[in-house]
């Protein structure tokens, strides 16, 4: 039996996959086909997520499911779309061969679904069709005979309904029989006569060189001949023979006058109107409900001012319900540090413990809450189909930067923090735009950095009303959010011109239907996404909290204070060996240290200024021994106070373009498949940080600001 | 010869060629914009552009600057 299977896969183990385009329902599917019995991770080097899970058949099957990622075609323009050509042709050495293909088709959007569906009927693997959304399509009005589409399509069709586990029994039944006595579907796009000649011509290199069976060929050719890319691909490196083959062919054809280059969407979608002409009761077009929804939310002024009113509510709901769980969490680690303090013995594990490990730790994973909501509510706005108008809806704008109008979204998350931000770049599929989004993220004014502003601004800008009305440190913090954008918005466009040029980014999105959100698999995804961040807070974060720690924590010099103790650390002497680097932006070594400590988190710059000024009690919530001391601060040079509101400003400019915050990096590092983007970001956020806070330091003098 | 973006909103016309470059093109039809393919422009967004196509049963958002490339013609005789 096992001789039968397409490959020689180890005996009892089969591999089956769902593929399908966006939105389909593969991934509700296959929580009910695998129930917990899963596991995500990423594929390697890239930023596409892997499911992996386990289905248990009647006989006593054990089947190995993944999930693919969507797609719109076997002809890649995404990473998610590379990923799912790849494991479709076996072509990874990471997941094993394919048993079976189980093509996941919505229902509602028959004929469009179908074009992917079609392709995949032709790689030579056993398809069993989920045809999903059943209960959308009935009520859409379309009448699908489903027998006559299996007819056609000359595979299993399963009519399902995912989302209330319609169909689910029966298509576990066919998946168990289809991988019992597997067979191999036979392409059946009909050619006329001549260029079916052209085509099967090359199709019989194919077998010869092994890619194909002659049963099957005539699919993947077409795709060949169509798609310079697929011929360029690096499978047929070693198949000389088919690219001449299919070079060939596409001269005779262009011979005749047959555009090569259109051949396989036009034969497919050809192929597929025939299909649905027997399979499919004519309906009227009529206004549905998402087009009377889309009149409201894509209207001229209503849309924007929805939008608009969207992003501040889920902005004052993040802030507001996430206070509760921070405090809790802060508290917490307080409470632990104390416990910490009193059980352990005084020395140098407690001070590790206590000082590096907890309260670097904490300092990161208080922004769990904030981000766990933000998932929350991208997860409800993609699922909901909302987040395809917003998209709609900003595109002009983002487009004028040179980004997609998926953008948006991640970028106004920046806002609460570019962790999020970063991570829900995944909705927008070209990598380039992608790229260009993450790397801008972290200029928008995260809320770590308000503490930072307020310190700084609150200090040492003069509370003097501007027309007697606004507060001016109130405009400075405001000066510097803008400056966050505009900085973001002038480097988006450099890297389009520079290291992320190249074709047409964002040439279509779809519109989905809206839907009433899947909770429960929203739910499951933010607890996945917080999850990920608590890893890496417990890996990277925490070995970069212990060496931050010991930097300031040696050469020990034992009952000293801490002021003391971190003046004469290597975190003193790393501060005084940067001053002449620093000097020019008017910040001295004790600064140095500061930011030195707060690339853990940009809030940390508060209680480290604290440290560094030997005051006990640097809250940040309210800091005024902090101010006291800071104002006290005489410049050794002149004994006027050191810290000028030219100080201040510069030294907000510089934390408001430095990437300082070693949690992004980590995300960065994780999204983007390795340290090469967090490193280069974190370059040129600094050497523009740098330049920046040059210009105000200078410029100020040079205007006569002390 | 007109093209999607001057297509009326609420105007059905045929798809005719598609003016991109090749995986341009390839892409537009892969998503349904094959000749013969019948299309209808059913919004432009708040600030006029992209433009909202309905083809072949689905929604899809389309910068006008891309819509440039498809041309139509009046009926679906290729
Ligand atoms: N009405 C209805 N909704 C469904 C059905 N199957 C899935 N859904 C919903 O459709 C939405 C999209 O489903 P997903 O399972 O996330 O689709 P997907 O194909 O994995 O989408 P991507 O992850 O974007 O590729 C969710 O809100 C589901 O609850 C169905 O048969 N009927």
């Amino acid at each position: 039996m096992s001789d039968s299977r397409p490959d020689g896969n180890e005996a009892g183990i089969l591999h089956i996959a769902l593929a399908g385009n966006p939105n389909s329902g593969k991934s509700t599917l296959f929580n009910l086909l695998t129930g917990l019995r899963q596991k995500v991770a990423n594929y390697p080097g890239v930023t596409v997520e892997k499911k992996e899970g386990v289905l248990r058949l009647p006989e006593g099957l054990e089947v190995h499911v993944v999930d693919l990622p969507g797609a719109y075609s076997l002809n890649p323009r995404s990473p998610d779309e590379e990923i799912a050509h790849d494991v479709v042709l076996g072509l990874r050495d990471d997941t094993r061969p394919l048993d079976l293909l189980v093509v996941v088709v919505d229902a509602s959007n028959l004929e469009r679904n179908l074009f992917f569906a079609s392709q995949l009927l032709g790689v030579g693997r056993p398809v069993v069709i989920a045809l999903n959304m059943m209960d959308v399509a009935r009520a859409a009005g379309f009448v699908i005979d489903v027998p006559s589409l299996q007819l056609a399509l000359g595979v299993p069709v399963v009519a399902m309904a995912a989302n209330r586990g319609e169909g689910v029994a029966e298509l576990r039944a066919v998946i168990a029989r289809q991988l019992t006595a597997p067979s191999v579907p036979r392409e059946r796009i009909p050619l006329s006569p001549s260029v079916a000649e052209i085509v099967d011509a090359a199709g019989e290199a194919m077998v010869a060189a092994g890619l194909a069976k002659l049963d099957w060929a005539r699919g993947e050719v077409l795709r060949l001949i169509s798609s310079q890319k697929a011929l360029d691909h690096r499978r047929l490196a070693g198949a000389p023979s088919v690219r001449a083959a299919v070079e060939k062919a596409r001269g005779e054809l262009a011979a005749r006058g047959v555009a090569w280059h259109t051949l396989e969407a036009t034969q497919r979608y050809r192929w597929i109107e025939s299909v649905l002409r027997r399979a499919r009761g004519q309906r009227e077009v009529s206004e549905n409900v998402t087009d009377r929804l889309d009149r409201v939310f894509t209207h001229r002024v209503l849309g924007p001012a929805i939008l608009l009113a969207v992003v501040f509510a889920v902005f004052a709901a993040i802030f507001q319900l996430a206070q509760y769980p921070m405090d809790a969490i802060q508290s917490g680690f307080d409470a632990t540090g104390r416990l910490a303090l009193r059980l352990l013995p005084e020395g140098l594990m407690q001070d590790m413990l206590v000082n590096g490990v907890l309260a670097g730790v904490g300092s990161i994973l208080v922004f769990l809450p904030q981000i766990m909501l933000l998932f929350l509510f991208l997860g409800i706005l993609e699922d909901s189909g909302y987040m395809a108008r917003v998209a709609f809806i900003m595109d002009r704008v983002m487009g004028r930067v040179g980004l997609h109008g998926k953008a948006f979204i991640p970028l106004v998350s920046s806002f609460a923090c570019a962790i999020p931000g970063v991570m829900a770049t995944r909705t927008i599929e070209n990598a380039r735009d992608r790229l260009v989004t993450i790397l801008v993220a972290p200029l928008m004014c995260c809320s770590a950095r308000w503490p930072v502003y307020f310190l700084l601004a609150g200090t040492f800008i003069p509370p003097v009303r501007v027309f007697g009305l606004i507060p001016l440190p109130a405009i400075i913090i405001f000066a510097m959010v803008v400056l966050g954008v505009v900085a973001a918005v002038l480097m988006a466009g450099v890297f389009r011109r520079t290291i992320a040029r190249g074709e047409n980014p964002s040439l279509i999105l779809e519109l989905p239907p809206y839907r009433m959100p899947a909770f429960g698999a929203v739910f499951r995804v933010m607890i996945e996404r917080g999850w990920i961040f608590v890893k890496n807070a417990g890996t990277v974060i925490l070995a970069i909290s212990i060496v931050l720690w010991a930097l300031s924590a040696f050469p020990r010099r034992p009952g000293a204070s801490p002021s003391e103790q971190i003046r004469q650390s290597y975190a003193g002497k790393i501060g005084h060996l940067i001053e002449p680097v620093i000097q020019p932006l008017g910040f001295d070594w004790k600064i140095g240290v500061a930011i030195l400590a707060s690339f853990a988190a940009r809030e940390v710059f508060v209680s480290s200024m604290g440290t560094i000024y030997g005051v006990e009690t640097a809250d940040s919530e309210n800091p005024t021994d902090l101010r006291e001391r800071l104002r006290a601060e005489a410049d050794p040079a002149t004994g006027a106070p050191f810290f000028t509101p030219l100080r201040a400003v510069s030294l907000m400019v510089y934390y408001v373009l430095a990437m300082q915050c070693m949690s992004t990096m980590a995300a960065v590092r994780r999204e983007t498949g390795g340290w090469k983007w967090a490193v280069f970001q974190f370059a040129y956020m600094g050497v523009l940080a740098w330049g920046a806070s040059f210009l105000v330091w200078h410029g100020g003098r040079w205007l006569g600001f002390p | 010869m007109q093209t999607l973006a001057e297509l009326e909103i609420g105007a059905e016309a045929y798809v005719s060629r598609l003016d991109a470059p090749p995986p341009d093109a390839q892409r537009l039809m892969e998503m349904g914009l094959t000749a013969g393919a019948k299309v209808r422009v059913m919004r432009q967004a708040p600030l006029g552009d992209p433009l909202e196509v309905a083809v072949r049963g689905c929604r899809l958002s389309i910068r006008r600057a891309d819509a440039q490339a498809v041309i139509l013609s009046g009926d679906d005789h290729v």
